[in-house]
């Protein structure tokens, strides 16, 4: 599997896309701290930036990579090398290079600023944690897509709609259904419809730190603990990663079942 | 007998007679004539100064009820043991100064403090240590005092069965300045009091509020900082007052304000800095208030309006990376924003006269759903929301239409 990953990752990292990719952060960081002059705002804004963005070219990426590099697959498949080591290791080598893109992209802005003397490790430590995370599960999403169907087009049309809903329209119907049972208690609600949205996660993870202050605004047992100790924290870490191993496993299901 | 000698208990005599027709000085330790500071105030007359020397006294109760100056000798400890109030102040002109007084009675039908202070003039409480207090100054009816560098505390857990660190009730002309309060149910509070100032206090870790003030009018505070309070500051139903160059900070939960505003009339509030609170100002039924140069960052709602408020003006603040800029309740509005600086805006200056070129809005469509369904603040910063805010900010349908800054600063305002 490493031979494999180690073929798909350097594949990538001599590919155009990924420096794009990473000079895309690295402008996006050194505007960004240019512009706003300091750390701790650039830091916002950044979260609404990687909330959106990972996991879209997340998304694009995977399944590009993976109906292009179809010949390459079918190659392999010939060999005598177990299918799980093929698919896992694409899928590997695919996040580590996006991942490695975004994290050198926006650390290396943020480290020529002056990040280790500022109070915002721990901020920026935690928005690059989840970036990744994103990455890597909107990478497996799209493997599973790209592996359940043949045809491009639909494919690719299947990986965007997944995007959109989760990024948008989720939150769109999640707020719907708060204004209309106004007169229930939502609490526990809105905590488990957060927890099942890896984006809301995330971006959940960010704002225990950053709009901690709001947060604690609203009256509730639920809310209060969860938000005021670390368990806030604990728990999203623990679902974020349930979250990128079970399309891990969804992966490995169904390329063995799959008839190549 | 020699010469020199007969001449030093001449001198001796008469300085005795000057000291005993004018002020006295008495001394209190364990080997002096008097070891309980109640025997020395018995023996003293009005005017006389009592030092007090570095020890412990278990004393309670000790009424002071002339005009007298106590002084401690290297921070003498009255210990109270739990009993009662530890000294009653009844006369004007006293002095109590350098001591440190400590386990005050708690009581639920007798407010016990380490000092109660009950209709005087003059008074000066200075360099105190006051710990595990009940009440820590309980001042009535007073009036032309000074409290100053006192350090107060406590252990309160429970607002039933705690008390207030400085409480003033009926006083007027009072000076509050640098002390220090915590651990307690309010900090400092002020009710039916006028013409006094608070400043350079620090109030922090109290059950309640860090400054709570009532009926006050013509009060100034200034230079003061509060704190992880319970609840932050309240000012309530006082009239010309002003607030300048306060610290609020890190006042969080549900029902904590950095400053609460309830039916406060023509205020000044300026310099003042807001600091992560989940509210930085909660205004309820205030009118004529002026904001200037205050600075908000980094709080959950900068401005909450509760409605009622009429004719305050807003100008020269920085908001800064607030989660909501301003909160507010109706479509109804009679105040007004100016040449603030608002870290969210995103318009531009054409003319390059610092001024942005098209208004603010510094209420969001996301604030008002906040308000409606509190739960939806954990979609807070998800694009879907912008969205939202965007659309709401071109065409405003639920945001008074006239709650905008005219003229957003485009750079912060130094301080």
């Amino acid at each position: 599997m490493f031979k494999i990953l180690q073929y798909s990752f350097y594949d990538l990292v001599r590919s155009r896309w990924s420096y794009v990719y990473f000079l895309f952060y690295l402008v996006l960081g050194f505007a960004l701290l240019f512009l706003n002059n300091s750390v701790s705002k650039s830091i916002i804004t950044l979260m609404n930036i990687i909330i959106v963005l990972t996991p879209m070219i997340g998304t694009i990426f995977g399944i590009m990579y993976f109906y292009s590099s179809r010949e390459f697959t079918e190659l392999l498949l010939a060999q005598p090398i177990k299918r799980t080591t093929i698919f896992l290791g694409q899928y590997f080598g695919v996040s580590f290079s996006l991942a490695l893109s975004l994290i050198l992209g926006l650390g290396i802005p943020f480290t020529v600023y002056g990040l280790w003397e500022s109070s915002e490790v721990i901020n920026f430590g935690l928005l690059l944690a989840s970036g990744t995370f994103l990455t890597f599960i909107f990478v497996a999403i799209s493997v599973n897509i790209a592996l359940l169907h043949d045809n491009r087009i639909k494919g690719f049309g299947y990986a965007i709609l997944i995007w959109l809903s989760l990024a948008v329209i989720y939150d769109g119907l999640f707020l719907i259904s708060l204004m209309v049972f106004e007169d229930y208690p939502l609490d526990k609600f809105s905590l488990v419809a957060t927890m099942l949205n890896p984006i809301d996660l995330s971006r959940i993870l960010i704002l225990l730190k950053l709009d901690i202050s709001a947060l604690l605004g609203y009256t509730g047992a639920v809310f209060q603990k969860f938000f005021g100790t670390n368990m806030g924290i604990l728990t999203s870490f623990l679902i974020l990663l349930t979250w990128s191993t079970v399309p891990v496993l969804l992966i490995k299901r169904i390329a063995n079942k799959k008839d190549f | 007998m020699n010469k020199n000698t007969t001449i030093l208990f001449i001198l001796l005599g008469f300085f005795n007679l000057i000291s005993s027709t004018y002020a006295n000085s008495v001394q209190v330790c364990k080997s002096c004539r008097f070891t309980s500071i109640k025997q020395a105030i018995a023996n003293t007359s009005a005017y006389d100064t009592i030092w007090v020397q570095k020890g412990v006294y278990l004393e309670f109760d000790i009424d002071i009820n002339r005009p007298l100056v106590m002084l401690g000798v290297d921070t003498p400890i009255i210990d109270g043991n739990g009993e009662g109030t530890i000294i009653n102040i009844a006369a004007d002109n006293v002095v109590i100064r350098g001591f440190t007084l400590k386990n005050v009675g708690v009581s639920y039908t007798k407010d016990h403090a380490a000092i109660h202070v009950y209709k005087c003039r003059n008074f000066t409480i200075e360099n105190n240590i006051l710990q595990n207090v009940f009440f820590g100054l309980l001042i009535e009816k007073s009036h032309e005092g000074i409290v100053r560098k006192n350090s107060i505390s406590s252990h309160a857990q429970e607002e039933f069965n705690s008390g207030n660190g400085i409480h003033l009730w009926h006083c007027s002309n009072v000076e509050v300045t640098y002390n220090t309060l915590f651990r307690l149910r309010d900090g400092i509070y002020f009710e039916f009091v006028s013409e006094s100032t608070i400043s350079h206090n620090v109030s922090h870790n109290n059950l309640r509020y860090g400054l709570h003030f009532m009926f006050s009018n013509n009060d100034n505070y200034y230079d003061n900082e509060f704190y992880d309070n319970g609840a932050g500051v309240a000012v309530m139903f006082s009239k010309f007052i002003n607030m300048k160059r306060n610290k609020f900070y890190k006042n969080w939960g549900t029902s904590s304000f950095g400053l609460l505003l309830k039916e406060i009339y023509d205020a000044e509030i300026e310099d003042n800095t807001f600091e992560e609170n989940t509210t930085g100002i909660y205004i309820e039924g205030s009118t004529r208030i002026n904001y200037r140069f205050n600075q908000f960052n980094r709080n959950g709602w900068a401005i909450k309006f509760a409605g009622g408020c009429y004719a305050n003006i807003f100008s020269q603040n920085n908001f800064i990376s607030n989660s909501f800029d301003v909160s507010y309740n109706s479509k109804l509005n009679d105040n007004k924003f100016e040449g603030n600086y608002w870290s969210s805006y995103t318009g531009y200056d054409l003319d390059k006269d610092g001024k942005g070129d098209i208004p603010y809005r510094p209420v969001k469509l996301f604030s008002y759903i906040v308000n409606r369904t509190p739960e939806s603040i954990v979609l807070l910063r998800s694009l879907f929301i912008d969205i939202l805010n965007f659309s709401e900010k071109v065409s405003p349908v639920f945001t008074p239409d006239n709650l905008i800054d005219n003229s957003p600063q485009m750079a912060a305002f130094n301080d």
